[in-house]
Formats: C-alpha cells, sequence, structure tokens
C-alpha cells in the first residue's frame, strides 16, 4: 500500500546544487518545501580532517559517488549496437546524497560567454554553409548572458568566487580573461595562490601572445561571509579536494553555502534515501500531482505537491521525464521528440611534461589550482579554415597529488623494480598542458530508456547511444598542436601526451569530467526543446528541470557557474511570476 | 620468533602462511617511523581472511615481484601489499557492492565499454589464480609459488601480454590480462595508499617517493615554488614516519 505524505507547496527531487538554491529561494518566498535525495545523509561532520586525506577511500573507491550498482546507465557508440551498462564509473561519476556532486566537484566557477549562449547565431555568421558536417544539432540558449548576468553574480557571491575579474562592465582588466562576458562586479574574492606549473605555463602563455589567468575558483582564498550569512575558511591547499569531501570548510558546495541556512526554516524538510521513481500526472497530463518514492525501508510513499523540481543529474532528469510521459521521447530516425534529443559530454586531453630538476610539490594544491587561456573559444579565433566549430579552455591546472595512477614517462615498466625506481624517480616531477573542449550536439547522440537492464527498483536504465564525431575529432587535432607548441617553449626533459586520434570512438572506461548534458534542452520552442527559457516543461507546466540537461551543447567552461545562474534565474520566474498565476510562463 | 632480513625475509615469507607470534617489542625506546612501521602487523603474523593458503602463497608469490625488494625501496612484502589485497578482497570492494552486476553479460564486448565480467573481484582473483596454477604446472610441473624470481616474472609477462590461454585450463570467459590488471592495480593501490588498508606498512613507500601522506595542510607551502618538502609523511590514524 502506497504511503501518502502531508502536501506540500514544492517537491524538489535531488539536493545537490540547484535542488538546495532551489529549496532555499521557494522556501524564503513561503512555499512549505520538501526535498527528496535518493542517496544518504552527507555532513561536514562525517568528513573531517583527516578522514578526507585519502585517496584509497575517496578518489579510488569513490566514498562520496553515486554507486553504479544503484545508478547506472547503458552506453553504446551507435545505434546498431547493444547498449552495455556501466557496470563500474569510468568516463563519467556522477554523485549522490545531500550535496550531490556538489560536495566533490573540482570547484572550477566559469562562465560560458555571451557567444556560447548564442552559438548557432554565430554559428550561422561565422561559418558558410556546408562548412560544417551536416547532422550537427545545435542551438542558442534561449537567455542571453546579460539576462543571465545578475544571477552569475548572486551565484558567485553565494560560493565566494576566488578569481581574477577580466571584464568590469566592459573595461578590459588586465591579468583576468579578456574573453569574458562584462561582469556587473569583480569577483568576490582575489585568485587562489599559484603553483610553480602554473607560473610557468602562464609565462610561457604571455610570451606566445596569449592571455592567462587562474582558474575562478569556488575555493575560497581567504574568509567569506555569502549572501545567506553562511562562512567560508580560506582555502588551505591541502591536496584533497576534487573527488574528496572538503576538510578544511573552503570548498563551496550546498553543504558550506546553503544547507545550513535553509535547514533553519520551518517551512523546509528534507528525506534522505528517498529515491524518486516517478512524476505523477492528473489525468490531463498538463499538470503534475506530485512524486512517487521508494523510502529508506523499501516502501513505497507519494508526495503529493503543487510544484515539481526535478533537480536531480543530469541523466537522471532526463529519465524520469521518460518514465513519466512528460514531454514526447526524442526519436532519431524521424528527429521528432524532444526528451532525449541533443546529449552531449566533452573530450580533454593533455601533455604531461617531465622536468627532473624540478620540485612541483603536486599535494600542495585546491581543486581549481591553475591558470587558463581562453583564446580557443567559439568567437577568439577563427575556427572556420579549420572545418569544426568549438574550442577548449586550454589549462596547466594541478587539481592533486596523491600517488595512485601518477604519470610517468614514456618508457617506465609498468611493474617490477623500473616501476619503483620510475615512481621514485619522477613523483612530483611533472605538470601538465591540458584541454578541455566543447561538445557539439547530433542527431543521433541521444538517450532513451534501455529496454533490457534495469535498476534496483525496477526501473529501467538510461541509455546513451554517443560517439565522438569528426567535428571533436578535427578540434582535438587543432589543440593539439597548440598544445605541443608550449609544451615545446617550456622544454621538458621529456613529455607524453594523450590526445583523441582521428579515428578514436569515445572510450567509456577511461576518466574525462562528469560535465554531461543535454537530453532535456532548453528551447524558444516545443520542438526543439523539452523546457523554457525558465526550464519549465512545455507539456507540465508545474514541473522545473534545472540542471545540465538544460544545455543545449556543452561549452568549454566548467557547467556550474551556469547550473547555478540557470537555477536563480528559474526560481526568480517561479516565485515573482508562476506561483501568482500558475501556467505556462512562455506561450508555445 | 626472529625474522630474517632481506632476501632470506623473502624466502621465508614464501615458505609460510602460517601465523607467527611476533615478539613483543618495547615501543618506549623506537623512533616515529619505526613505531609506525610496527604499528602494522608483520605480513608474516597476519592470517588471510580472504584467501585460503595457496592462494595467498600466490598472492606474495606474485606481489613479491610486481614489486620486488631491493635498495631502491620496499618491495611489497615488506610494504604488507597481499595484506591490502586480502582485506580489499573481503570487503565491499571484492563483493562487487557497488557495481552494477545484472545480467545479461557480455564478457567479449570490446575493451572500450569497461568491465564487463560476471565475476566480483572475488571470484575472479580465485579464478585466475587456479588458472594461472594449472599453467605453471603444465608447464613447469610446478605451482606459480614455487617458481624461481625470472620464471615468475616470465608468467606474469605473459599474462599480461595475455600469452596465456585461460580457456585451456578451464577459464573460457576470464582472460589472462584482465586478471593480471586487477592483480597488478590491486598490488599498487596497496603500496601507495594510507597504512589502515592494511599496507604501504610503515609509510615506507610514500617516504621513498616524497608523499607526506595526510598533511593536507600547506598554506605555508603554496608560495615556495621548486622547494623541495622537507617534512615525512602523516598516516589518517596519526602515525608519523
Amino acid at each position: 500500500m502506497t504511503i501518502v505524505n502531508d502536501a506540500v507547496d514544492a517537491v524538489i527531487v535531488g539536493l545537490g546544487w540547484t535542488g538546495s538554491i532551489m529549496s532555499i529561494e521557494l522556501a524564503k518566498a513561503g512555499l512549505k518545501v520538501r526535498a527528496l535525495e535518493s542517496g544518504p545523509e552527507r555532513t561536514n561532520a562525517e568528513h573531517v580532517y583527516p578522514k578526507p586525506a585519502d585517496q584509497l577511500g575517496y578518489s579510488v573507491r569513490q566514498k562520496v559517488f553515486a554507486k553504479a550498482s544503484k545508478a547506472a546507465l547503458t552506453v553504446r557508440h551507435d545505434r546498431s549496437q547493444t547498449a552495455l551498462p556501466t557496470r563500474r564509473w569510468g568516463a563519467f561519476k556522477p554523485g549522490d546524497g545531500v550535496g550531490g556532486a556538489g560536495v566533490h566537484w573540482t570547484a572550477v566557477l566559469i562562465r560560458p560567454t555571451p557567444t556560447d549562449l548564442k552559438l548557432k547565431t554565430f554559428a550561422d555568421q561565422a561559418y558558410k554553409p556546408g562548412q560544417l558536417q551536416d547532422d550537427l544539432q545545435i542551438q542558442d540558449f534561449p537567455v542571453s548572458y546579460d539576462e543571465l548576468e545578475p544571477h552569475f553574480d548572486f551565484f558567485e557571491k553565494v560560493c565566494g568566487a576566488s578569481g581574477a575579474t577580466g571584464n568590469l562592465r566592459g573595461q578590459i582588466q588586465p591579468g583576468g580573461d579578456p574573453f569574458e562576458g562584462p561582469r556587473s562586479n569583480p569577483y568576490p574574492m582575489p585568485p587562489l595562490q599559484d603553483t610553480l606549473n602554473t607560473t610557468m605555463f602562464a609565462g610561457v602563455a604571455k610570451k606566445m601572445g596569449y592571455h592567462p589567468f587562474p582558474n575562478p575558483s569556488a575555493a575560497v582564498s581567504g574568509p567569506w561571509t555569502n549572501p545567506y550569512g553562511v562562512q567560508l575558511a580560506p582555502c588551505n591547499y591541502c591536496g584533497f579536494c576534487s573527488d574528496y569531501f572538503c576538510l578544511n570548510y573552503s570548498k563551496a558546495s550546498p553543504q558550506t553555502t546553503i544547507l545550513d541556512a535553509v535547514k533553519r526554516m520551518p517551512n523546509f524538510s528534507y528525506r534522505t534515501d528517498s529515491h524518486v521513481i516517478r512524476v505523477d500526472l492528473h489525468d490531463d497530463r498538463k499538470t503534475a500531482k506530485g512524486v512517487t518514492y521508494i523510502d529508506d525501508k523499501g516502501q513505497e510513499v507519494f508526495q503529493p505537491a503543487n510544484i515539481v523540481i526535478l533537480a536531480s543529474f543530469q541523466f537522471n532528469n532526463v529519465r524520469l521525464m521518460l518514465q513519466s510521459g512528460i514531454g514526447a521521447p526524442y526519436d532519431p530516425a524521424t528527429g521528432e521528440g524532444v526528451v532525449g534529443r541533443n546529449y552531449a559530454f566533452l573530450s580533454n586531453g593533455n601533455a604531461t611534461l617531465f622536468f627532473k630538476d624540478k620540485n612541483f610539490n603536486p599535494f600542495v594544491s585546491a581543486g581549481p589550482t591553475g591558470q587558463m587561456i581562453n583564446d580557443f573559444s567559439p568567437g577568439t579565433f577563427d575556427a572556420a579554415p579549420f572545418g569544426f566549430i568549438g574550442g577548449a579552455k586550454l589549462h596547466s591546472s594541478q587539481a592533486g597529488g596523491a600517488p595512485i595512477g601518477m604519470s610517468l614517462p614514456a618508457g617506465t615498466p609498468s611493474w617490477g623494480a623500473g616501476w619503483k625506481k620510475g615512481i621514485k624517480d619522477w613523483y612530483g616531477h611533472s605538470m601538465k598542458i591540458s584541454i578541455t573542449t566543447t561538445c557539439m550536439s547530433y542527431r543521433d547522440n541521444y538517450l532513451d530508456l534501455d529496454p533490457t537492464y534495469k535498476d534496483p527498483y525496477g526501473q529501467p536504465l538510461l541509455r546513451m547511444t554517443f560517439d565522438w564525431k569528426q567535428n571533436e575529432l578535427k578540434l582535438q587535432q587543432f589543440l593539439r598542436d597548440k598544445v605541443l607548441a608550449i609544451v615545446k617553449e617550456l622544454g621538458p626533459d621529456s613529455y607524453t601526451e594523450s590526445f583523441l586520434k582521428p579515428d578514436a570512438h569515445w572510450d567509456t572506461t577511461s576518466y574525462i569530467s562528469t560535465h554531461n548534458v543535454g537530453g532535456a534542452v532548453m528551447g524558444d520552442t516545443p520542438k526543439d526543446s523539452a523546457i523554457n527559457k525558465y526550464l519549465q516543461s512545455w507539456d507540465v507546466h508545474n514541473v522545473f528541470v534545472p540542471g545540465g540537461n538544460a544545455f543545449p551543447q556543452n561549452f568549454q567552461a566548467n557547467p556550474t557557474d551556469m547550473l547555478g545562474a540557470l537555477s536563480y534565474y528559474s526560481v526568480k520566474a517561479i516565485t515573482e511570476q508562476y506561483i501568482k498565476k500558475p501556467g505556462p510562463l512562455v506561450a508555445a | 620468533m626472529a625474522v630474517p632480513n632481506g632476501a632470506s625475509r623473502r624466502a621465508f615469507l614464501m615458505g609460510s602462511v602460517f601465523a607467527l607470534p611476533v615478539a613483543a617489542i618495547g615501543m618506549r625506546f623506537l623512533g616515529a617511523a619505526e613505531a609506525a612501521r610496527l604499528a602494522a602487523p608483520a605480513i608474516e603474523s597476519y592470517q588471510p581472511v580472504f584467501f585460503a593458503n595457496d592462494e595467498w602463497r600466490f598472492i606474495l608469490a606474485a606481489c613479491d615481484r610486481l614489486i620486488p625488494a631491493d635498495d631502491v625501496g620496499p618491495g611489497a612484502l615488506e610494504a604488507n601489499v597481499p595484506v591490502f589485497i586480502d582485506q580489499e578482497l573481503n570487503g565491499s570492494y571484492g563483493k562487487a557492492d557497488n557495481w552494477y552486476m545484472q545480467g545479461p553479460f557480455d564478457p567479449n564486448a570490446p575493451a572500450l565499454m569497461g568491465y564487463q565480467l560476471p565475476y566480483t573481484p572475488q571470484e575472479l582473483y580465485r579464478r585466475g589464480i587456479r588458472a594461472v596454477d594449472a599453467y605453471a604446472r603444465q608447464t613447469y610441473q610446478k605451482p606459480f609459488t614455487d617458481l624461481d624470481a625470472k620464471t615468475r616474472d616470465d608468467v606474469l609477462t605473459k599474462l599480461q601480454r595475455n600469452q596465456i590461454d585461460f580457456a585451456a585450463f578451464e577459464e573460457p570467459v576470464l582472460k589472462a590480462s584482465a586478471f593480471f590488471g586487477f592483480l597488478l592495480t590491486n598490488t599498487q593501490e596497496g603500496y601507495l595508499s594510507d597504512p589502515m588498508y592494511g599496507g604501504n606498512r610503515g609509510m615506507e613507500a610514500w617516504k621513498m617517493i616524497g608523499f607526506p601522506g595526510a598533511r593536507a595542510s600547506f598554506l605555508e607551502w603554496i608560495g615556495q615554488h621548486n622547494v623541495k618538502y622537507p617534512l615525512g609523511p602523516v598516516s589518517v590514524l596519526g602515525e608519523r614516519a
């Protein structure tokens, strides 16, 4: 028998970054809010020093990540193949539990550029017809940089963003990114301090005419009190950041910036180990009446709500829409339908440079430690002659230095006495120059429900059909040349490289990043998008879907700043317009 | 019971799998590093909780070659790496608790599709050890454990290159290279992870490479570029070396 909870004004599915933002802002507007988190409670008290200083537990065995046993999906390269489950995490590793991926992220907090948000418009201007591959399915975001700017600004204050301002109200500032969109205010905090690799990279990049700037960081460079009154402590460069719970209350996470404030509000409550299996719709299918979840005792519970916010990870938002019949499923054969359409990922690549006489002290770092250039982003250089659209953050970062899996020079034996000598000789003597690239959307890279594999709740796994396209492979080759030119200037004793070969297929086993996007994208019309500019379902108007699912394609910037800004933009529309007059906020 | 050092110590370890009492040593006369080393049980006093005796001897014999002892730094046996592997296999990792293990399985899937075997690490180790021993008995008329160092290296190299056909030893699904991959990965994990997991005894591997372990506070070091960090490691449980 289904248990029925007390009704709420808004139910939030997932208590990561977007769910936490939605929770506090809706609660501040006076709504009775309940968040349902599929994973466990995660508190700072459970992860105090020195517990997270444990590479095996946190990074290798993935202590604070989602478990594939519960959250796997199936993957394949094209529609002719049978998709197979991600039995353990490889190319990506999503989070779960309170705080979501926001507890173990690298904390690079960077905005997309104005061009990134209007990429289709840019492509139509910068490329001749036929110059780009014809299955490209890129679209503009239905919001402009200027519309989002106040929300980037606010979210960066929530996080205590630490960086070098590049464009202050149209005035280019020294030391920052000259290609960024104009900021209404400088970064709240100065950038993190540099490490040896970042100064070496920045020095050479500048000499070569590029515009290096410090990776914008949500690990704070000094003490910070955010707009909710929550305090963050100065980062101590502990070296356990990306993959780890912050042991120093320095990295912005839902826990360190929002949850302590919203938990004090009597109209907010949350449940952990509560796994939502569907959104329940009214008979007319135009509105939702709530959600059904499986609680920590395995019982089915119905949670009535006037507003449903799907704030789970991108994969799961798309899957819940497909399972619940919210929006038409995408069919790559006909191009019809929108849910599952425009899934995109990202690629990376790097050169590892070995210097016998330099001590990089890689264990001295914050997750975002690094310098980058934005000189190879859409609109900052002319890619048309090379036949691709896109770009990358090109950077030298030092996100952490724990030794399992360390880089070794070419020719080092993989085991035996030679391996041991290799790790002794080379630990701490290498640095990386890396690219993190855009990824376009294509007609046949998409998401749907798997016909075979089920999760422990009996629900079908999400199926991902994805492979590299010529556009991304050309981009990799172009950027490889740029990276190797920098390597040559730096003059290491030796280097190794890892870039996609021109005939590469997606390797599901080797970690790239968890910046999976699209599948329920935002857009101007219900023909090519699942949600409107306020992240509201075109079909079921009391369902809002903040998350990476909203991106029509992936830009080179890390996604979290955009997720935060979009969530604030959406919740403003909900509190100022929707709750006064429920209905579609944009005419279809 | 006294334990010999160096080569004879390894021979001693390989020769016995049974728990032996360790002489009680007064800790107060020892330096911090020595105390940390002794805080972990010596491998010869360790009774495996997952591996059967023959399997345990196999793991000792394999780890001894994957990270041999020499004057560069500790070998896998001195670092208690087999203890780490035994403990990991006995826990949630060995049981693949966090992996998606619902069928159907396609063990012939391309490598780019990742792990698709129907085996937990526990099962994989049992099957892999059995197949390698069957190969060694057929080829050398002895179990792997009893082979000399050079021959063990040859067998491990063949495993890595997938040049031993496990199917000929009643293991039609598991590939030699897949078993080797787990063995190597777990050996290196045990060598370089925090000693609370059973390996990296005395943090000797961290000392060798210059990793300070769980110190995790470097505000005073972030501005000091190209300066060798002077302090030894600490562990999560607070040992120093």
